[in-house]
């Protein structure tokens, strides 16, 4: 996936807007913060995800990390292989380490959700 | 001061390097409106051989197990300590050592408690074991949040009666501003009631707990219970009693959720209370809501086996005000007790100790049961503790026998008023024979003076 | 020198059959377990513990501990746990029969003597904290915390106050937040300044008629007293809250000033810490807490009396919350605090945290030209140092420099805490260390600070192992032996 060609929060979530399905996943920038990614706590399938809430927890050895729900809607799909092999998200954030898919219920606003380029610079004002 | 090193030298030479004129310039930042203008009243210092004078005396005023026969339990009991265990625990690198955050340089603790979680697994037959918990109370207090986390249910803890008064108020206390309410199901019979277990089981029941041999010292229906309680959906918490594990099921065998215990008989001093050690074990699927410290195995740089503390997330350092516990220490010390404790007695013994306290408890029940008016209160299986009631008050024989160099039992109306005639009385593996008969003839003794006082006062008024 | 024959796992030189202790015969008339009970309830599976021979048992023990760094073979100047030495005496007098086999259920009438020393306890600490009653039964520091945060909140209930919110400053330890949670209040952080002192424009904007408690630790996890606080406290009071001091830094003040007296409600002790139990790899501790005149009916019970006729526990507490644990306390390390009090006096006391301070700020100096001290030339029992400086010029982390300081003898500080320092290093030396113990450490890291950048990634280089996998230990747990 082209990261130029998704949507992020400001929790460093990445959204990829597909039709009324949003796929998921945590940007390189958080990933490669985190360091070592070892345990990813993931809700069920059939469970509501409420915009701006956590629905799931990323923990490395040092740390764990919320993880929130960019949009709102019900949960259709996690990534099993990721929860089996959590190091994927470490060597393929914006691929084959995806965490969930939501599929996205009515009109939503989601302006709150940035382009590219903003996102590129709201981390490096965070890193200063 | 021997504990303080430094001269008066030492201190000029330090503070010009400091760049202070004077230590009290150190303490510049304390608002002089809220220093000490006096000295603390406390009493002034003594040298070791006054300290040891004084400390003999008071140690000396205490009727303690050494100079008495005890039979007091409810969860603290005198049972034997073999002497590798304190040659180990006073090993200054094992009581003088901190956390080991530094794994290269705690290796000889890390893989002691690792040997420690792996007997507490074997011992109940439950997966895994945390490295200890503070003692029996706050275990269970643990237990219930680790429920509620696992359950996501926070609606009712259901406690058997049975259970050891002191640790239902301890969690109960824990609960007391979180959302489950603590609904006590009644044991009429001196074990828990099916039938009002299965009257209060419902969906919004986390957890049921049971101690097993129970706070009487009777056997609970541990399988029946764990049935119930898991068509149901909540936890079984069981806390039971480690020595009665070489005889009895483990809390695995019957399909425990997770166990917890009182550790002190493992190897480690009454002393009034505690220290203590709280053991927690529970299935391999809880492993990252178990609460305290976890050693796990791993290699090192090389490939060398070695243990780390491990999954700290859950931990309240880093999860703050998420973490389920806010336990922050094991028991390190009287954990390694434990191990060695366990090393020591092995499988044979344990059963034999267990066996012992188990005949003598048995033995003594039947010699007491023989006092005209003494009478065992519940008709139920027990292990090393039993309870009887008697023909007159429980306090005054307790009173009494004193004056024989025995604690003779705990008087059930310390908890429940309308038990003043019963008591509770445990036997462990040191009684001998002898102890026990000397016991009963002194308790048969009491118990006739006071009814043959009871008897004349009725007489004359 | 090889210790690898005898330092296998226990089940690994497990051989069967083979005896530690042995038990006397049976020598009661009684049937076994076996015929009197019901097998529903005997065990159908062994307990699979392991068989040593005493000698072995002993081998494997003693070689084990060799592999562990102690106060008593090294200096251990890990930050905020206040390794001091662990005087000799309290073994001795601790483990004295009449005081470690008395049970707790006994009757007071049978243990008076015990009960004299944990009054007598129970009144040293009320006074050097300045508060006027003392709960002893908290096991350790992080139940002392939640337990004064429950009698916190059964105090504001029997006002009728309803009051929600904890404010707690972010350099807090994590204990802080979690003890609330679990009281069932809500936590709002309070910001750090730039000094490291509690942000007032910040606390000011978070006070409000639902404050319950501001918990402070002062001196702070930064090694700085908040010469704001009684600013603070007032401030707290005027909003009908109550001020909570975490005492875990209390070798610092002792005699010099007291935390009721700049303000503070209640507070804990780290008994092992300020008054020196014997760590023991991670506990017991001892975590007793004191509060001012209003909060006493809510300590939990029992708490022990004078009377006429001698020490009692008291149990008539109707206010109480109840009990935080089972039986009095953690009994063993209040009587090494008490032997420690008694040793000291009150002028010892104030000597220990006058030197405390003093060795503290010594080390200070003989680093600050050295490594990166963000917070000022001054400290308190402790300090932070940071090697963030060292991590962009030469890529050296904390990690790498503690790890190193072990080839050399040595204990790391505590590093990565506080989390508001970046690659921290916290160092406490406390009281019952020399001048030159403290001359030679900060020759040692200066020396360190100098060595080859890839060196230092793979240190240690002498202990019996090397920087162990933490992410495969937390990715697949193994955490018991299987065969």
């Amino acid at each position: 996936m082209d990261p130029k060609k998704l949507k992020y929060a400001k929790t460093h979530e990445w959204a990829l807007i597909e039709g009324n399905i949003c796929t998921v996943g945590l940007t390189k920038f958080a990933v490669d913060l985190l360091t070592d990614v070892i345990y990813i706590d993931m809700p069920d399938v059939g469970d509501p995800a409420l915009k701006g809430d956590s629905f799931g927890e990323i923990e490395s050895v040092k740390a764990v990390s919320d993880i929130y729900a960019p949009v709102e809607g019900e949960i259709t799909e996690i990534n099993d292989k990721l929860v089996a092999d959590p190091t994927t998200i470490s060597q393929d954030p914006y691929g084959k380490g995806w965490l969930i898919k939501i599929k996205i219920e009515g009109k939503q606003n989601l302006d709150h959700l940035m382009s590219y380029d903003a996102y590129e610079k709201q981390i490096c004002s965070d890193a200063h | 001061m021997s504990y303080l090193l430094n001269t008066p030298d030492d201190k000029v030479d330090m503070l010009k390097k400091i760049g202070a004129t004077s230590i009290d310039d150190l303490f510049s930042n304390i608002p002089d409106s809220v220093r000490m203008k006096r000295l603390l009243d406390i009493p002034k210092s003594l040298t070791e051989i006054e300290l040891t004078r004084h400390i003999d005396l008071l140690a000396n005023a205490n009727l303690s197990a050494e100079r008495s026969v005890c039979y007091l339990g409810g969860g603290s009991y005198d049972h034997f300590i073999p002497a590798v265990v304190d040659t180990v625990s006073s090993r200054s690198e094992f009581y003088t050592a901190y956390t080991p955050y530094q794994a290269e340089a705690s290796q000889g603790s890390l893989q002691a408690f690792f040997e420690f979680q792996t007997m507490i697994s074997q011992l109940t037959a439950m997966d895994i074991s945390n490295s200890s918990l503070y003692e029996a109370g706050s275990s269970l207090a643990e237990a219930i949040l680790m429920a509620m986390a696992i359950t996501g249910r926070s609606g009712t803890v259901l406690v058997a009666e049975t259970v050891h008064p002191e640790y239902r108020l301890s969690f109960t206390t824990y609960l007391a501003n979180l959302e489950p309410k603590v609904v006590t199901v009644a044991c009429p019979g001196g074990k828990m009631c099916l039938n009002d277990l299965a009257s209060k089981l419902d969906d919004s029941v986390c957890c049921v707990i049971v101690q097993h041999p129970n706070f009487f010292g009777n056997l609970e229906e541990v399988e029946e219970i764990s049935k119930l309680v898991h068509a149901k959906g909540a936890l079984f918490v069981v806390a039971y009693d480690p020595i009665s594990l070489g005889i009895l099921k483990k809390p695995g065998e019957y399909d425990a959720d997770i166990a917890i215990a009182e550790g002190q008989c493992l190897g480690n001093p009454m002393i009034y209370g505690g220290p203590y050690l709280g053991l927690l074990s529970c299935k391999e699927a809880f492993v990252r809501k178990i609460p305290g410290r976890l050693v796990g195995q791993t290699v090192d740089r090389n490939g060398k086996r070695c243990w780390v503390l491990t999954l700290q997330t859950r931990e309240q350092h880093i999860r703050r005000e998420k973490a389920t516990s806010n336990i922050c220490t094991n028991q390190g010390l009287f954990a390694l007790r434990a191990a060695v404790y366990l090393a020591a007695v092995g499988p044979k013994g344990l059963t034999e100790t267990a066996e012992l306290c188990f005949r003598k408890a048995h033995y003594l029940m039947d010699l007491l049961c023989k006092i005209p008016g003494v009478k065992p209160k519940f008709n139920l299986p027990f292990f090393k503790e039993f309870t009887i009631e008697l023909p007159c008050n429980a306090q005054l024989i307790i009173d009494s026998l004193v004056d024989d160099g025995i604690l003779a039992g705990l008087s059930q109306a310390r908890w429940n008023p309308n038990l003043v005639n019963v008591m509770t009385i445990a036997v462990t593996e040191k009684r001998t024979r002898s102890e026990l008969d000397n016991y009963a003839a002194a308790f048969g003794a009491a118990v006739n003076s006071f009814i043959a006082h009871d008897k004349s006062k009725a007489f004359k008024s | 020198m090889d210790k690898s024959q005898s330092t296998g796992l226990l089940f690994e030189i497990s051989h069967k059959d083979r005896r530690c202790h042995l038990l006397p015969d049976c020598d009661v008339p009684i049937k076994s377990s076996s015929e009197l009970l019901d097998k529903k309830y005997l065990s159908n599976q062994s307990t699979g513990l392991p068989e040593i021979a005493e000698i072995d048992l002993i081998r494997h023990f003693i070689n084990l501990s060799t592999k562990n760094m102690a106060i008593d073979c090294n200096f251990y100047p890990l930050g905020s746990c206040t390794m001091k030495y662990n005087p000799k005496r309290h073994e001795r007098l601790g483990s004295l029969g009449g005081l470690s086999n008395v049970h707790p259920l006994q009757d007071d009438k049978t243990c008076q003597g015990m009960l004299e020393i944990l009054w007598e306890m129970q009144n040293y600490l009320g006074e050097i904290a300045g508060l006027d009653g003392v709960s002893l039964q908290p096991a350790a520091g992080a139940q002392g915390e939640l337990t004064a945060l429950l009698v916190a909140a059964a105090y504001f209930k029997d006002k009728k106050e309803h009051r929600t919110k904890v404010l707690i400053p972010d350099s807090a330890h994590g204990t802080n937040p979690a003890s609330a949670a679990i009281a069932g209040f809500d936590t709002i952080t309070i910001k750090s300044n730039a000094n490291g002192r509690v942000d007032m424009e910040d606390l000011i904007s978070k006070i409000d008629d639902k404050t319950a408690v501001f918990m402070i630790t002062n001196p702070n996890t930064l090694g700085l007293f908040d010469e704001q606080i009684v600013k603070i406290t007032d401030l707290i009071h005027k909003a009908g809250g109550l001020v909570y001091l975490d005492g875990a830094n209390m070798n610092a003040i002792l005699g010099i000033t007291r935390p009721g007296d700049f303000g503070a409600d209640m507070m804990h002790y780290n008994v092992h810490k300020t008054f020196t139990g014997p760590h023991g790899a991670g506990g017991p501790g001892s975590g007793p807490i004191a509060v001012r005149k209003q909060l006493i009916p809510f300590l939990p019970a029992p708490i022990i009396i004078k009377t006429t006729d001698g020490f009692k526990l008291d149990y008539d507490r109707p206010k109480s919350i109840g009990r935080v644990r089972s039986f009095f306390g953690n009994v063993g390390i209040l009587l090494r605090g008490y032997f420690y009090i008694r040793t000291l006096g009150p002028d010892g006391l104030k000597q220990v945290s006058e030197n405390a301070v003093l060795n503290a700020n010594y080390l200070l100096s003989l680093l600050k030209d050295s490594f990166d001290i963000p917070h000022g030339d001054r400290c308190m029992h402790e300090f932070v140092a940071s090697a963030r400086n060292l991590r962009k010029e030469k890529k050296i982390s904390a990690m790498d420099i503690g790890k190193r300081l072990l080839d050399y003898g040595y204990h790391a500080p505590t590093v990565y805490f506080p989390l508001v320092v970046s690659e921290a290093m916290m160092m406490e030396p406390t009281e019952t260390e020399s001048k030159e113990t403290l001359d030679s450490f900060a020759a040692t890291l200066i020396k360190i600070r100098d060595e080859d950048a890839e060196f230092l990634h793979n240190a240690p280089h002498s202990l019996d192992i090397s920087r162990p996998d933490e992410v495969r230990a937390a990715k697949e747990p193994v955490l018991r032996w299987k065969k």
